[in-house]
């Protein structure tokens, strides 16, 4: 799935580990995917699933005891693995922007809307003070933010969560980066601010030329959102594809208890529930990662994990049970 | 006889404006009435602020109602004294929404469940040891974990603490406020599935507080919208969600992610200017009501 020439980033193999009591605990183990020009990629996963850090890694904000430990993410063809410092600050913003799940922390709440839009471009040397202002304002019409010349004076606490959020993307789009990594960009709103959020990021999308990677844990939010997604269990990629051929036909058994585990009409019936806990990094099975929980597992699943392997085309997934179903022939 | 219910309940919390500003009031709950039969469950959805929580914690008093009434059967609840109030406190429990921060961290699991048995004197220790023991199997969890302390549990083990501490007493009512939605989608399941099968098997009634509509309307009954403290809407949950009549739950229901990529779904916006807000439920359908 990797080498293709559409792709704006590529991940490729890579390793995110935290040096926690002598040993090296895998938080983000061999994920590889891209993200092409003008898609949208979901990654999902549970909490602690590694979904996070990998954003975290691919713009080296990964702070001790936790550090890369491997693998390669190339960005519009550079290894930003192996960029100067120097370099990779001008990624962050300008490249790659990255919009936080908190609107409430994310802000600076002693300086206006207007100044923290504003210095991002500055910083960058995108903008001259007076043009960084009227920026600013544009922006804030952009996202969609009723009287921009006004709002731009307000202080974060004068805005709804919704608003702050908006604010957050206006800020993320100032230095016109091409792609933009949304961290849970909605889970502190409530659903009807939520919806109007996504349907923004959707038109940004388009107006700015952008490709974004939306991470989530809500499966009902990446299938209105992704073009493609890929599923993280404890730290890996267990499953990739388009969004709909991953949510009609589901190959992994995670991501197909996943789906099941999704309340639907039908009041008062039982829900298909994963038993058991994601486990933590300390206690990572031997084998497949998910063997323990999984209802398919065969012995080899707890003695190996198994590698990726492609199950169709732009389709792949992490899995004996469901390689072996795919190619019979090869078991 | 309803096993619950709730007449024109008020909360007001007063805010100070400054030296010299008088202070504003602000109704977090105004007017809200609703009743719940035996072994039901009654959905209280609503958006943050909506009074949604404020509500559930007025039934039990753990806020005190500015005005209105609560009637727990045939005992007038905020009539009733201090003493009167902790022995009917028996019968409703509350289940809190985050299973990290409403367990004492330094208590171990089995005196977090034997607590309210201690509180309310019932039993003797060995009595008070097995019926714990049986709380635990009968949440779920083993009993050989009794002696640990809540960081050791998962997020989703801690929850069933909280509910094994809420049935130590045998109620027969449980406001459940957001009991999931600090865990994780496929811990959800496990959770909801346990409610499910308690409610069964010890007949019990939940008012269930959330703002996750794809869960009120897979688990709840009843169902009643609210909205800046009032009840815009109230009825049976698949009548509401196939036939929603107030422009507020219309958008609310439009806005609910579907899990399916080829969804058609068509945004309805909410925007309360020109909507009387105050506007009395009028009786829609059978059992169906509305503030239109």
């Amino acid at each position: 799935m990797t080498g293709s020439s559409s792709a704006l980033l590529e991940v490729q193999h890579l390793t995110t580990v935290f040096d926690v009591g002598g040993r090296a605990l895998r938080a983000v183990d061999d994920v590889s995917f891209e993200v092409r020009k003008g898609e949208t990629l979901g990654l999902v996963g549970e909490s602690g699933s590694g979904k996070s850090m990998t954003a975290f890694s691919i713009l080296r904000l990964v702070q001790p005891p936790g550090r890369l430990a491997g693998g390669r993410v190339l960005f519009q063809g550079r290894d930003l693995m192996t960029l100067p410092e120097r370099e990779m600050r001008k990624v962050r913003g300008a490249g790659i922007a990255l919009i936080f799940q908190e609107p409430m922390t994310a802000l600076n709440p002693v300086f206006t809307v207007g100044d923290q839009i504003a210095e991002a471009m500055l910083v960058h040397g995108f903008a001259t003070r007076a043009g960084a202002r009227r920026r600013a304002v544009e922006l804030l019409d952009a996202v969609r933010v009723a009287e921009p010349d006004r709002r731009v004076h307000d202080y974060p606490h004068q805005l709804s969560g919704g608003m702050r959020q908006r604010v957050l993307i206006a800020m993320a789009l100032a230095c016109r980066p091409s792609l933009v990594i949304a961290d849970e960009p909605t889970t502190a709103l409530d659903v009807t601010i939520q919806a109007q959020i996504l349907d923004l990021l959707r038109e940004m999308r388009a107006a700015f030329d952008l490709s974004m990677l939306l991470i989530s844990h809500d499966l009902g939010i990446i299938a209105g959102s992704a073009d493609r997604i890929a599923i993280m269990y404890a730290g890996r990629i267990v499953e990739q594809g388009p969004v709909r051929e991953v949510y009609r036909s589901p190959a992994h058994p995670y991501t197909k208890a996943l789906l099941a585990s999704i309340p639907g009409v039908g009041t008062g019936k039982r829900l298909t529930a994963i038993e058991g806990t994601v486990p933590p990094l300390t206690e990572l099975p031997r084998g497949c990662a998910f063997a323990p929980r999984c209802t398919e597992a065969l012995p080899e699943c707890r003695l190996e994990p198994p590698g990726s392997a492609a199950i169709g085309p732009d389709r792949e997934v992490r899995c004996f049970v469901a390689i072996g179903r795919h190619r019979p022939a090869d078991s | 006889m309803p096993l619950l219910t709730v007449r024109n309940l008020v909360k007001e919390f007063s805010r100070s404006r400054g030296w010299w500003g008088r202070p504003a009031v602000v109704r977090a709950v105004d007017s809200v009435s609703f009743a719940i039969e035996p072994g039901e469950t009654f959905g209280l959805v609503g958006e943050s602020g909506s009074g949604k929580t404020t509500t559930g914690r007025c039934i039990l008093r753990l806020v005190e109602p500015t005005s209105g009434e609560v009637w727990f059967q045939d005992r007038d609840v905020l009539a009733l004294s201090r003493e009167e109030l902790r022995r009917a406190r028996r019968d409703m429990q509350i289940v809190f929404q985050d299973p990290y921060s409403s367990l004492n961290p330094r208590m171990r699991a089995r005196t977090i469940v034997e607590e309210p048995l201690v509180i309310h004197e019932l039993g003797t220790k060995a009595e008070r040891r097995d019926r714990v023991a049986e709380l635990f199997r009968l949440v779920g969890l083993d009993p050989a974990h009794l002696e640990r302390y809540p960081h050791e549990f998962s997020g989703g083990q801690r929850q069933r603490i909280g509910l094994a501490r809420a049935l130590a007493l045998d109620p027969s009512l449980i406001v459940a406020d957001e009991p999931v939605s600090a865990l994780d989608v496929s811990v959800q399941a496990q959770v909801i599935n346990l409610l499910m099968d308690l409610q069964e098997r010890l007949k019990l009634t939940y008012l269930f507080i959330a703002h996750d509509l794809r869960l009120v309307e897979h688990i709840c009954s009843r169902v009643a919208v609210m909205y800046r403290g009032r009840i815009l809407e109230m009825g049976e949950t698949a009548a509401l969600f196939r036939d929603p009549a107030h422009p507020y739950t219309r958008a609310l229901l439009s806005a609910i992610p579907i899990p399916d990529p080829d969804a058609q779904t068509l945004r309805i916006d909410w925007n309360p200017e020109g909507v009387d807000l105050h506007a009395p439920l009028r009786q829609m359908a059978a059992g169906h009501w509305a503030a239109v």
